[in-house]
């Protein structure tokens, strides 16, 4: 991957410059974020920006207006409105690096994604004939800019070529190398027709020739977007972070609530506390760490998913995905390769096993699908090679929906041999003249019927020659075959709780033994598009939190219901609109990682959150009898960490503000461990690691750094 | 001694409410769900047109909350304002403006802040037909509040939370009036006075002349402890021995104030199907009642100084017959409810004491808090803190199978701030005012000092609140604390149940999922230390300034 070779070369080369590209931009970014205007995006952090920029108004005031003040019955050192100023500011920028540092990781990414999106020279058809001239062999071509390009066109793609934007191939087959976007470096098929017609921008065509048909300008795809996003241009707050926003709000209203009423609440009794310990009181109280750190959590979490290969198009999709209960598994193409493969040959009626194997490579020379492919490579591999005349000899019977049968006519003696569905072939040995006898129907039946049950599907394949008795010779046993990682993944996502269930248009004969073999919890047979839809709905109206993965355009309406569609990048156009995340290397698998991550991004926040609370309760017993501690000695009992001074206290909390961003950083970026235990236990360890880390930290923490600010004269 | 005394008495009040915990709250279910309406209730709903089957949304439920308060609000005012146009009003004047506001908002307000001495300033009419009958409902308001939110976490897609109307008239006359009927015998048993005597001219035996007040006390201070209301008949409230004459009647007093809000958790566990979660909440208030009562008690019997060490305990501002236990047990339930009524005069608890009662409001209420007001309180908590368990385990915060939003979090987040708000605004408003300021200071306080601002403390707390009691020695009986308490328990009360009502019907509008695999663990003991650290963490700290500068700053000084 790009961004691990970048890191590697840094490493061995220039250290100083891989320094700075880590932290050299982010802090650049950092100061560009104190921007009030930037600021005030984020409530709380707006609330510390105001009481720095009041502390520092305070602090040049104070020659003038006459020396420290004395505060809460306590005079202050000199110079000390300037230390929280200064403190406060370093604050803010400790908590705009972690965004911007979280920013530059993603960017440092999607900038190799971006490159390859770059304009290049298209072969632009003019009057594209689709009747006539489907391959565009004939017609008028026109090297254009891609950035020219619009929906609708039609470009032409050799060798070599560059796919200039997002498309969708409309004749032709050729591989291509997508290297440049799922980090894959076997070459992938991209043809007309079907669901593997979609071809991505920035991608090369390795051979033949294919007409594509431009589905969105450059710059505009629904990839282009979620690398937008990716990059924080465009995030948007997911609700649970939205949700925690308004409580952290709340909470800092209060505190900004104490700030402007401590004073005239304590006139009674006591003099009142100045500007910049006031200040310093609400920056220290209001959860600075978690308002600074939730969107480094979000970004985090994305870039977490890109590393993976997985394209987002809102921070909203990834908290969904921690909540998925139940995941929609695609049998074609998810489970199974998609394509049937023969995998097995029946004899019957006493037929010889060599007879059989001929007849079926005969039938299947014409026979380009995958059950005529998979049919002649399993007959050689038992020995059988037609030479290459018998290849060419005879007239080939290509498969149709009306015969549903496909064979070939053998010119030499005229015997013809033919393969297809059971009622088909035995159809057809009637027609021509020959009625199975009773026994060998039997036995027919009951092979078909064993295959069936087992998942898979029967062809007979049956001879006749030109003026004898038509015969049965035997069955090819076809199987969708699963792919190896498959049921490993689905052991994976019910460890995370997760039920699957698996989707098929077969029967459901065939769709039960695919769901025993691969372990699903359930699974639905001879489904629709509109019984995918349903069983989302259903699903959701149990309470469950749906993901599913496809890539079809009639996937797409299922896709836009599931709270979280995964679509394939080799998917087609309207199935990546719908969808609110898009996998590159078309892992249809790759939903128990993205549920990992949006799992880990929640639980990171509620670590976060609980470790700020936890703070801010030592922060209390820190700063809350410092107040008053002049006017009132015996608040001095409070002082429970035994800090050297009002003055010391309030500047070491202060301080400690800088030094808890800081930690924290790396625990937002990588993220907690998230574990599969039970929930109780994983509470009880949560809330005993944050709460009480959280407690523990700034404790040493404000003691320690009371230690030194001690030595400082004056304090 | 003193210690085994406190345990006894805790361990029985336990016991009685452990007992009453199952049918109180398995009835006060069956009163709000069942469909079948009492003849009565019947009569009442054709009286004043309302259907009794049709079902709110909780906008018209909050509007109906509104238009009956406000109703109540007024002709509270009016019947102060005329009672000496009225018969039995025991020749007593017009009540003031400023104070028949006050106290009418007060006793809307289910606070019972009073400002007046009652014996001085309304007859037995205003008592009756004015401070009593609101007594019931507004018990009844918090109550139907309340459940409605119970109903928006029970409910599946309907969007509405039942009928106020039903609601309010099913809580007064099947839960509020029979029990406080049997309670008011049980007090008459007990010596509590009742009859329409005026007050009786008496030579004592030392030939001085006394005015022994009377009146129907004993069905006044039924309701006062059972509806969580506190306003006393006379000024010394529950240490008037015509009001609390013994110490079994001062048990009798405290298990009314707790038994509702108690046995709420049962109702809510029944109406949601989910008995655990009830147990979860019961155990939540039963922990801060425990450690307030702990609390309280231990600062009380080991006051310093020689007169406590004598008397066994700080028995200044405490009655003889209640003792140090009867006392500090009478005002953990008065301050953890939204009782308001006091056997002791709370400014005279040792500092540190005091200042636990203040914090027991500070708390929100919620040990176990005022009937109604104290489960729809601790519900919006334990929202909170299903919040911070679905980001802490990485899941969805879901709580009864209700999706946990930002809507949900936003009024929520908004009702945390009510309380602090007005009672920190309200204080500094009021001092920021030099006239206002000189007033509160040269001739409200009672003390001068760190007491003295406990003392106004205390009562801007206890209106915003909606408890009522106050730290005596405070008198708050002039225009401007009339009228500005009277706001800030207004806003009090009906702020929250307005976001109160806003929750319950966004949940309400929500299907319940039943899906287990989303469950998280919310009725085991760690939920419950969570919970409790939520509504720690989110009143405390935002007084503790203030608590530096009164309790503390007296306490450790």
């Amino acid at each position: 991957m790009t961004i691990i070779r970048r890191f590697k070369r840094g490493a061995g080369q220039r250290r100083l410059q891989s320094f700075l590209r880590t932290f050299g931009l982010p802090l650049r970014g950092a100061i560009r974020k104190l921007d009030p205007r930037v600021q005030r995006r984020n409530p709380v952090l707006f609330v510390v920006w105001c009481g720095a920029a009041l502390t520092t108004v305070v602090a040049f005031a104070e020659p003038f207006i006459g020396g420290p003040a004395l505060s809460g019955g306590t005079v202050l050192p000199p110079g000390f409105s300037w230390a929280i100023a200064v403190w406060l500011w370093l604050t803010l920028l400790a908590a705009n690096i972690a965004e911007a540092l979280a920013e530059g990781r993603g960017r440092s990414h999607t900038t190799s994604l971006r490159l390859m999106r770059e304009s290049t020279t298209a072969h632009r058809v003019r009057r594209y004939d689709e009747t006539n001239d489907p391959g565009a062999h004939s017609t008028d071509v026109r090297d254009v800019n891609s950035a020219e390009l619009q929906p609708g066109d039609m470009v032409v793609l050799t060798v070599g070529g560059v796919v200039p934007a997002d498309g969708e191939v409309v004749w032709g087959i050729a591989s291509v190398d997508e290297s440049a976007i799922t980090g894959e470096s076997a070459p992938v098929i991209r043809e007309s027709g079907g669901d593997r017609s979609a071809v991505t921008g920035g991608t090369r065509v390795l051979s033949d020739r294919i007409v594509v048909r431009v589905t969105a300008p450059i710059g505009d795809t629904v990839v282009d977007r979620m690398i937008d996003l990716a990059e924080g241009a465009r995030r948007q707050k997911a609700p649970n972070e939205l949700a925690l926003s308004a409580l952290l709000a709340s909470f800092s209203i209060s505190f900004v609530l104490i700030a402007l009423t401590v004073n005239t609440i304590a006139s009674p009794v006591a003099g009142p506390v100045s500007v910049p310990v006031l200040v310093a009181l609400v920056a220290c109280l209001v959860p600075t760490e978690i308002a600074a750190l939730l969107s480094v959590t979000g970004i985090a979490g994305m870039y977490r998913l890109l590393q993976r290969n997985v394209l987002l198009d809102s921070g909203h999709a990834l908290e969904t995905a921690g909540d998925i209960t139940t995941v929609l598994l695609d049998k074609t193409g998810t489970i199974t390769q998609g394509d049937r493969r023969a995998t097995r040959f029946v004899p019957v009626a006493g037929t010889s096993e060599d007879e059989l194997l001929r007849a079926a490579a005969l039938s299947s020379l014409s026979d380009p699908t995958p059950e005529g492919t998979s049919t002649i490579e399993l007959t050689r591999r038992h020995g059988i090679v037609l030479d290459a005349d018998a290849s060419r000899a005879g007239r080939s019977v290509p498969f149709s929906a009306l015969t549903r049968m496909s064979g070939r006519d053998l010119d030499d003696d005229g015997t013809s041999v033919r393969k297809g569905a059971e009622s088909a072939i035995l159809g057809w040995l009637k027609h021509t003249g020959t009625q199975q006898s009773r026994p060998v129907v039997d036995e027919l039946r009951s092979v078909t019927a064993a295959i069936a049950r087992s998942g898979g599907t029967p062809l007979v394949v049956a001879s006749k020659p030109a003026n004898g008795p038509g015969r049965v010779l035997g069955v090819i046993h076809l199987k969708d075959v699963v792919k190896d990682t498959v049921p490993a993944r689905v052991n994976q996502l019910r460890l995370l709780g997760i039920r699957t269930v698996m989707v098929t248009g077969d029967n459901p004969l065939t769709a039960a033994a695919i769901a025993k073999e691969v372990g699903v919890d359930d699974f639905l047979g001879d489904a629709t598009p509109k019984d995918k839809l349903d069983l989302i709905k259903r699903e959701q109206a149990a309470g469950h939190f749906v993901a599913m993965s496809g890539d079809g355009t009639n996937d797409a309406p299922a896709l836009a219901q599931a709270d979280v569609g995964v679509a394939m990048n080799t998917g087609t156009a309207a199935a990546k609109e719908a969808a609110n995340m898009i996998v590159l290397d078309d892992d249809p698998t790759k939903l128990v990682e993205i549920i990992e991550v949006g799992r880990r991004q929640m639980a990171t926040r509620g670590a976060l959150t609980t470790f700020n609370i936890a703070n801010d309760l030592v922060r209390y017993v820190a700063l809350f009898p410092a107040l008053f501690v002049g006017v009132f000695p015996g608040l001095g009992a409070l002082n429970i960490l035994g800090l050297h001074s009002p003055a010391s206290a309030i500047l070491s909390t202060v301080i400690f503000s800088v030094v808890v961003i800081a930690i924290l950083i790396p625990l937002a970026l990588i993220g907690v461990p998230y574990r599969l235990t039970n929930l109780a236990q994983a509470l009880n360890r949560n809330l005993l690691l944050y709460g009480l880390g959280g407690i523990l930290v700034p404790v040493v923490g404000i003691k320690a750094i009371d230690l030194i600010v001690a030595l400082i004269p004056g304090y | 001694m003193g210690w085994l005394l406190a345990v006894a008495t805790g361990a029985t009040m336990a016991v009685l409410l452990g007992v009453l915990y199952r049918p109180l709250g398995d009835y006060m279910a069956w009163v709000f769900t069942t469909s079948k309406d009492w003849t009565i209730e019947r009569w009442l709903f054709r009286l004043v047109g309302v259907n009794s089957k049709s079902e709110q949304s909780w906008q018209a439920y909050l509007r109906a909350v509104l238009t009956f308060s406000a109703v109540g609000l007024v002709g509270l005012y009016f019947l102060q304002r005329t009672q000496h146009l009225l018969p039995y009003s025991l020749g007593l004047p017009p009540v003031p403006e400023d104070l028949a506001f006050n106290t009418a908002a007060s006793f809307v307000g289910n606070t019972n802040w009073q400002s007046y001495s009652p014996e001085h300033t309304v007859g037995y009419l205003v008592q009756m037909a004015g401070l009593s009958v609101q007594n019931f409902v507004s018990a009844a308001v918090g109550l139907a509040v309340a459940i409605a939110l119970v109903r928006g976490f029970a409910s599946r897609r309907t969007g509405t939370l039942g009928n106020f109307w039903v609601d309010l008239v099913r809580g007064t006359l099947r839960i509020l009036l029979p029990l406080s009927v049997l309670a008011a015998v049980i007090l008459l048993a007990g010596g509590v006075v009742q009859n329409f005597n005026g007050f009786t001219e008496v030579t004592t035996v030392t030939g001085g002349t006394q005015s022994i007040p009377g009146g129907p006390v004993a069905s006044q201070e039924a309701i006062k402890m059972l509806g969580t209301n506190g306003g006393g008949f006379f000024n010394a409230n529950s240490a008037h021995p015509f009001e609390n004459p013994a110490p079994w009647t001062n048990l009798v007093q405290i298990f009314l104030l707790l038994v509702i809000p108690f046995a709420l958790p049962r109702t809510f566990g029944r109406m949601v199907d989910d008995h655990r979660m009830g147990y979860a909440i019961v155990a939540t208030m039963a922990v801060f009642f425990v450690a307030v009562f702990t609390l309280l008690t231990i600062f009380e019997l080991s006051g310093n100084g020689t007169a406590p060490q004598l008397a066994g305990g700080a028995m200044e501002g405490k009655e003889q017959r209640f003792g140090v236990v009867g006392s500090t047990l009478f005002a953990s339930a008065t301050t953890g409810t939204s009782g308001g009524a006091a056997n002791s005069m709370h400014g005279s608890y040792t500092a540190l004491g005091g200042m636990i009662a203040v914090l027991n409001m500070l708390l929100g209420e919620v040990s176990p808090g005022g009937v109604g007001a104290g489960l729809y309180t601790i519900l919006v908590m334990a929202v909170i803190a299903v919040f911070l368990t679905g980001l802490l385990l990485g899941r969805a915060p879901v709580f009864l199978g209700k999706r946990i939003g930002v809507r949900e979090l936003k009024l929520t987040s908004l009702f945390i701030l009510v309380m602090p708000t007005l009672a920190l605004v309200g204080m500094a408003v009021s001092l920021a005012i030099p006239a206002v300021h000189d007033e509160i200071v040269g001739t409200a306080m009672g003390n001068p000092g760190s007491h003295g601002l406990s003392e106004v403390m205390y009562a801007f707390v206890s209106a915003a609140i909606n408890n009522g009691s106050a730290f005596a020695g405070f008198n708050a009986n002039t225009p401007w604390l009339n009228t500005t308490l009277g706001v800030i328990i207004l806003l009090g009360r009906f702020v929250p149940i307005a976001l109160v009502l806003a929750l319950a019907g966004s949940f309400a509008s929500q299907d319940r999922a039943a899906s287990q695999a989303a469950e998280l663990p919310l009725h085991r003991p760690q939920f419950v230390g969570l919970l409790v650290g939520v509504i720690v963490f989110v009143s405390v700290p935002t007084f503790f300034p203030i608590l530096t500068l009164g309790p503390l700053a007296e306490g450790l000084g």
